[in-house]
This record gives structure tokens, sequence and C-alpha cells, in this order.
């Protein structure tokens, strides 16, 4: 397939995989965290772990949309939902995530919450249209790749003079959740980061420059395709072996400096920064979400439908927040492959395949059982 | 006395409540579609039951249930489907399929032009496949509570002597075979889902296997452990199924597993797996190594079979892992798909 298969080449992979070895040094560990659920998932798809030697660990990021969005939040969409003359619209990643109790929107619909699976905002605006006595609302989820998409759809609504229409909005921001991350009490040893690949289209190289700069951490952006990933642990090893700490960009076919102008203009026209935001795993994180702007706030459902703040606590036993910050691995969870499958996701990291659990359980956890048998 | 009745309109009428009263109706539409679509000698005779010769040795029967959305698909409907599915489970039992039942569950106000469409597709599905449509039933549901058709088959079908194909006969060492590409039935339907409708030229896949199958048991024999069709969820279910029940794991080779680009593309943008995607017309075989090269040779020669690959092999392992080398290298786990992919597939 043109435009993926160049970048899955397995002659290339072996020669990048070569130079990674040579060039880590036998005598250190090198320890990256790759940021976004896409690299996340890529590794796992295509067994990157077995082409990296034992002393290049990645640790998995909390940049997974589906998994950072607390228990309280579902609690409020599946609240929302159950009112009868409200349309949810979800993304279908959305539907088993774990709210409070085992509820989740795909327990809400089934027993009878009007909740409507959707792959566009575009599809959200037809619902509405098609629905004038129903009150369509938008549960948007995701960090700056699909604000964009939002905005044109609020935009959208706007020229439309929907009246029937509004968001609840849960979008999130990747570099305070970083700076979450190296500033957390106690903090994962980090040797660098696999910056995002979709998100710095949207924003750009330029907002990881303080981590480079400040914080000393060299961040490579790489794309999702297994070949940017290789070649971005290359560039960290080299980095790191050099006492470099810069903004490098792998995916210069998509990514510049200063991003996608158009749509970062967009995105401060209709939304406003939240003072703080609360993330699973990660707590309440200051300049992390984004509401509606005052201009906007007409499509806020928060406000509309007067909706309150829940705040639950999760599952003690659950890992995740300690996963998602990468000091603790699926394995080191024991509800990991018992009480938490992708079937009966316990915590977020199970939900969606782009979460550290549910990747490793579909894709890696055969390799649990060869170092069991190795040691 | 003959009561004159006004005729069905195939081109404009629709399917009311009266089609499914048990009166003059249901009679009507029984015979002028139906039976018209099916011909055979036993419907004919318009009983409520058919009875049928036995032949000698152990019989094999199977029910299926299709919901399939969209009813029409490219390279089929939900009648050739209804057909070819039952006639394929049939078959994976390495049984030469006989007879079909075929239940129809219609909502009021469905066009008989459609249903005319489905029954043609299913008689003609049968017809080429060799078998009859041999009994039947009709019920008219109010609108509302079904979505347009809804279809159930039953098939019997005859073992060839000797022939016991199960998963427990596998061992490690065994071959697997797998007779053409992953996904298209999959993304033909998804291909035209009313949120989703992208322009492809992938058809379903949609066909009857039992020739293939023949084929193959004359080629391998006994040397076939067992055969099973990848429809919902696709290859990497039924490994995992296969798995479970043989006690094994197995290794799969990435590279090998033939899926076409445009069904690629189509995955990938859809961020959908090849391997958990439906398939109506292709099969996966566990072969004993010494038959695998003259099995997989008689499905090549066979038209469903003309892509047919090697894939992978068994290996004792107790997790009864189905795992895989990507074709960039590393290795990973076959897993089920978790949750549902796409619903009303077939």
């Amino acid at each position: 397939m043109k435009y993926s298969d160049e970048f899955r080449d397995k002659e290339i992979a072996t020669g990048l995989a070569r130079a990674i070895r040579a060039k880590a040094d036998p005598q250190r560990s090198y320890r990256f965290m790759e940021f976004c659920g896409g690299h996340t998932h890529a590794i796992a798809r295509y067994g990157l772990e077995d082409m990296l030697p034992d002393n290049i660990r990645m640790i998995h990021g909390p940049g997974c949309p589906v998994c950072v969005l607390p228990a309280g939040r579902i609690d409020m969409a599946i609240q929302l939902a159950e009112r009868p003359e409200i349309i949810l619209c979800v993304y279908g990643d959305l539907m088993r995530v774990p709210g409070s109790r085992g509820a989740s929107l795909l327990r809400a619909k089934a027993r009878g919450a009007d909740i409507r699976m959707v792959y566009s905002t575009l599809d959200a605006i037809r619902i509405a249209e098609d629905n004038p006595a129903r009150e369509i609302v938008f549960f948007a989820i995701g960090f700056e790749t699909t604000t964009p998409p939002t905005a044109i759809m609020i935009r959208l609504a706007d020229k439309k003079g929907l009246t029937n229409f509004s968001v609840f909005c849960n979008h999130v921001l990747t570099p305070p959740a970083m700076r979450a991350i190296l500033d957390s009490e106690n903090p994962v040893e980090i040797d660098g980061f696999v910056g995002p690949a979709h998100v710095s289209t949207v924003i750009g190289t330029a907002p990881y420059e303080p981590f480079a700069e400040g914080d000393g951490k060299p961040v490579v952006i790489a794309g999702f395709e297994p070949l940017d990933m290789m070649q971005a642990i290359l560039m960290l090893v080299d980095q790191v072996n050099d006492g470099r700490h810069e903004v490098e960009n792998q995916y210069r076919r998509a990514v510049t400096r200063v991003g996608n102008q158009r749509a970062k203009a967009d995105v401060a026209d209709i939304f406003a920064l939240r003072e703080t935001f609360e993330w699973r795993g990660l707590g309440s994180i200051p300049h992390s979400g984004l509401k509606l702007s005052p201009a906007f706030a007409r499509f806020d459902a928060e406000l509309r439908f007067a909706m309150d703040e829940k705040i639950v606590a999760d599952n003690p036993a659950c890992e995740c927040p300690a996963i998602l910050r990468g000091l603790k691995k699926p394995v080191d969870c024991k509800l990991f492959g018992t009480a938490c499958t992708p079937e009966t996701p316990v915590g977020s990291c199970m939900v969606s395949s782009e979460g550290a659990c549910a990747a490793h359980w579909t894709y890696g956890r055969f390799r649990d059982h060869q170092r069991r048998l190795a040691s | 006395m003959s009561v004159p009745q006004r005729r069905l309109d195939l081109k404009n009428g629709c399917v009311d409540l009266s089609h499914g009263a048990g009166g003059r109706a249901m009679g009507q539409l029984i015979s002028g579609l139906f039976h018209e679509a099916f011909g055979n000698e036993w419907l004919a005779r318009g009983n409520d039951q058919s009875a049928f010769d036995v032949p000698a040795g152990r019989m094999v029967m199977t029910t299926d249930g299709y919901v399939v959305s969209p009813l029409f698909f490219p390279g089929g409907n939900i009648g050739s489907l209804a057909v070819h599915g039952t006639v394929n489970d049939i078959a994976m039992a390495g049984a030469q399929p006989l007879y079909l039942s075929a239940s129809f569950i219609i909502e009021e106000g469905f066009g008989l032009a459609d249903l005319k469409r489905v029954a043609d597709a299913m008689g003609e599905a049968a017809r080429s496949a060799g078998i009859a449509i041999i009994t039947g039933d009709t019920k008219v549901v109010e609108r509302g509570k079904a979505d347009g058709l809804f279809i159930s088959t039953a098939g019997v079908g005859v073992l060839p002597e000797g022939l016991d194909l199960s998963a427990d006969k596998a061992r490690p060492g065994d071959r697997v075979l797998l007779s053409g590409s992953l996904g298209d039935h999959g993304v033909a339907i998804m291909s035209k889902r009313q949120n989703l409708a992208f322009d492809t030229e992938i058809l379903s896949d949609s066909a009857a296997l039992h020739e293939l199958v023949a084929a193959m048991i004359a080629a391998g024999g006994q040397g076939i452990r067992l055969m099973r069709d990848p429809t919902r969820g696709g290859l990497a279910a039924t490994m995992n199924e296969i798995a479970q029940q043989s006690r094994l794991g197995f290794r799969l080779e990435e590279e090998a597993i033939p899926v076409k680009p445009a069904v690629a593309a189509a995955c990938e943008l859809l961020g959908l797996d090849p391997l958990n995607v439906a398939n109506e017309g292709k099969l996966v075989a566990v072969v004993a190594p010494d038959v695998a090269a003259s099995v997989l040779a008689a499905m090549k020669a066979h038209p469903l079979g003309r892509d047919a690959a090697e894939i992978g092999e068994a290996v004792a392992d107790d997790h009864r892992f189905v795992q895989m080398a990507t074709s960039f290298g590393g290795g990973r786990i076959v897993d089920w798909l978790s949750g549902e992919q796409l619903p009303r597939i077939c």
C-alpha cells in the first residue's frame, strides 16, 4: 500500500535496529517515554520491543485521550444521555470506558439512553439537523489533534444557526501533561521523549522547547509508522550519547516548528483554557483542559444542562496512575489479565487499544511468559 | 372454485401484515415469490415440511441467522449470504451440503421488489451450489420491529465415510493453510454503511466453499485435521478458537497472509486490522505437514482458492497463544477482538 509500506520496510528496520544496537552504550540504560498512545500501539503492533536491545526501555506515556479521561466525566456523560430529550454523539472507543461502579456508555445505551456512535464531527451536525426536536450533545475528547475538528463543527453549527446542538468538552493539552510528569513528586527517570506525531502537526515543535532547554530532556517528534519510531529512538540515543538535549523533528513530512496556524487560530477563537482539569492517573493539572470560550458558551453542554462536576475515586488496586506516569509496567498490576482485561476493563489503560495495558495484553503478553521461562 | 386475486405487485408493492397472517395473501407471497425463486420439486408439493431420502453415513446439521446491514452490498445481498453462510458451516465439517430451510422475518412495508431480489439471489446461490431450499417460513412484524428483513437458514449435509474433522486432531508441526485474501466481505459492507460510505472496488467474497473443500479432501484425506471459515471476528478469532480447542499454540507469518491492497487501505483508514475483519468465502485448514503441499496445490487449482497460502504452523504451547512474526520483523500476539468491531456484518 503506497504511502504506508515505505514506512514499514523490514530491511530498513533491520538496518535501523542494527544501528541502534551499535550505538546504545552497554554500560548504561536508556529510558524513553513515548507520550502518545499511537506510538504505544505501533510499538506493540509491530513488535518493536523485539528489535531493541535490553538496555533501551520504552515507557508508555499518558497520551491516549480515552485513557486519561476520569471516571467522573463518564458518569457526567451517562447522566446527560439518560435525559430523554438528549442524543449523545460519541466516538466509538468511548463506549466501554468504565465510569463508577461498572457503568459505561455501552451499558447506558443498552438500558435505553440514545447514544450514537459517530466517525466524524460532521455526523453529529447531521444528526442535529435531522432531529430538530431533540437536544444533540457531542462528547468531544482528545488532544490537540481532535480539537480543530470540534472547532470546525462548532463554527458550522453557529453558521447553520443550530439551537439544539452543544458540546461536552473534554479536550486536553499535551505540554501541560508532559510538565506534570516531569514535575510530579515521585517522577520516573526519563532520558528523553518521543514526541507526538499528529498533535505536533497542529501545535508544531516549538511548545516542546522548554522541556529540552529547561529540563534538559531530549525530544524527538516522530511519526506513527514503525520506521518513524525506530529512527526517533536512534536519534534519541544519539542525543543522549552526545550529551545534547534538543527538540529534533523526525516527522518532517508533516510537522513544522510553528504547526498549523489556521487550526491554532480556530482553536484559540472557540476554546478557552480551564483553570484546571482532572486527568485519570495524573490528578488535577492546571491549564491542561479546554472549555468553550465566552463567545461560544451557548454551545457548552456543561452550562446548557447545568452539569455538576463529578469526581470519582479510581479502584485503589488499579495501577493505571503509576503506569500512566511510567512508574510501573502493566504486569506489575495485580488486576492485569485477571480482573482487568479488554473485555472487562477496570482501569482506563485497558480500554483503548492505545492504552499501555491493552496494547501489552493484546499484542505483547507472550513475552511475560517467555521472560518467566528464561528466569 | 378459484377466488380472483390481486396479483403481487413485484415492482411497487410492499409487504403488509396480511402477508404473514396465514391467509390468502401469505399463500400468494409464498407461491408467487419464494417458490418462483427457489423452484424445486419439494416446494412444489406445498407441504409444511419436506421429506427426502437419507443417504448412508453420518449427517451434519447447522443453523444460522442473518441480520446484515445494509441488506444489499457489493458482491451479494442478505439472500446469497444466507445460503453461502449455512452451506459453508456444513462444508467445514468436510460434508457435502444437501438441503436448506429458510425462515424470513419481514418488516411491514418492506418492498416486494427488494424481497424478490433477495429470494432470487437465494435461489441462484442454492442452484449454483447444487442444493435445494426445501422448506421455509414467513413472518411479518410491525413497522419498527425488525430492520427490513432477517433471514434464518438451517441446513443438512452428509459426511464422506471415515471423515471426522476436529480441532483436537491438530498436532504440533501441522501447517495452517488459508484459501485467499482476508477482509473483503467486511470492507465491502463497511463501504456501504450510511455513516462511513466510501468508494471501493472491493466485492464481498461471499461464496459456497463445499467444492473447494471436496477438492482439498481428495488431495489430503485424513491428513486434514480441521477446517473453519473465518467469518465474524476474522482470522484472529478463528485461530484463537482453534488454539483453545486443539490446546496448541500457533505461529503465523504476517508476510504470508494475503490482503488485497484496497482492503489494507480501507482498514488503515478505519483503524481496523484485516485479521479481525469478516470473511464469507474463505477457509482456514490445519493439515498434517506431509499433505500440506498437495492440499495447497489442490486449493490453488480451484477458483475459490487461487490465492491460497501456507500462513503458519501449530506449536506446543500451554498458553495457547496465536503469535505472529510481523512483516516489520518483530513478534506479536494475534488476539481475539474485544468488543464489537462492527455490528451486523452477516
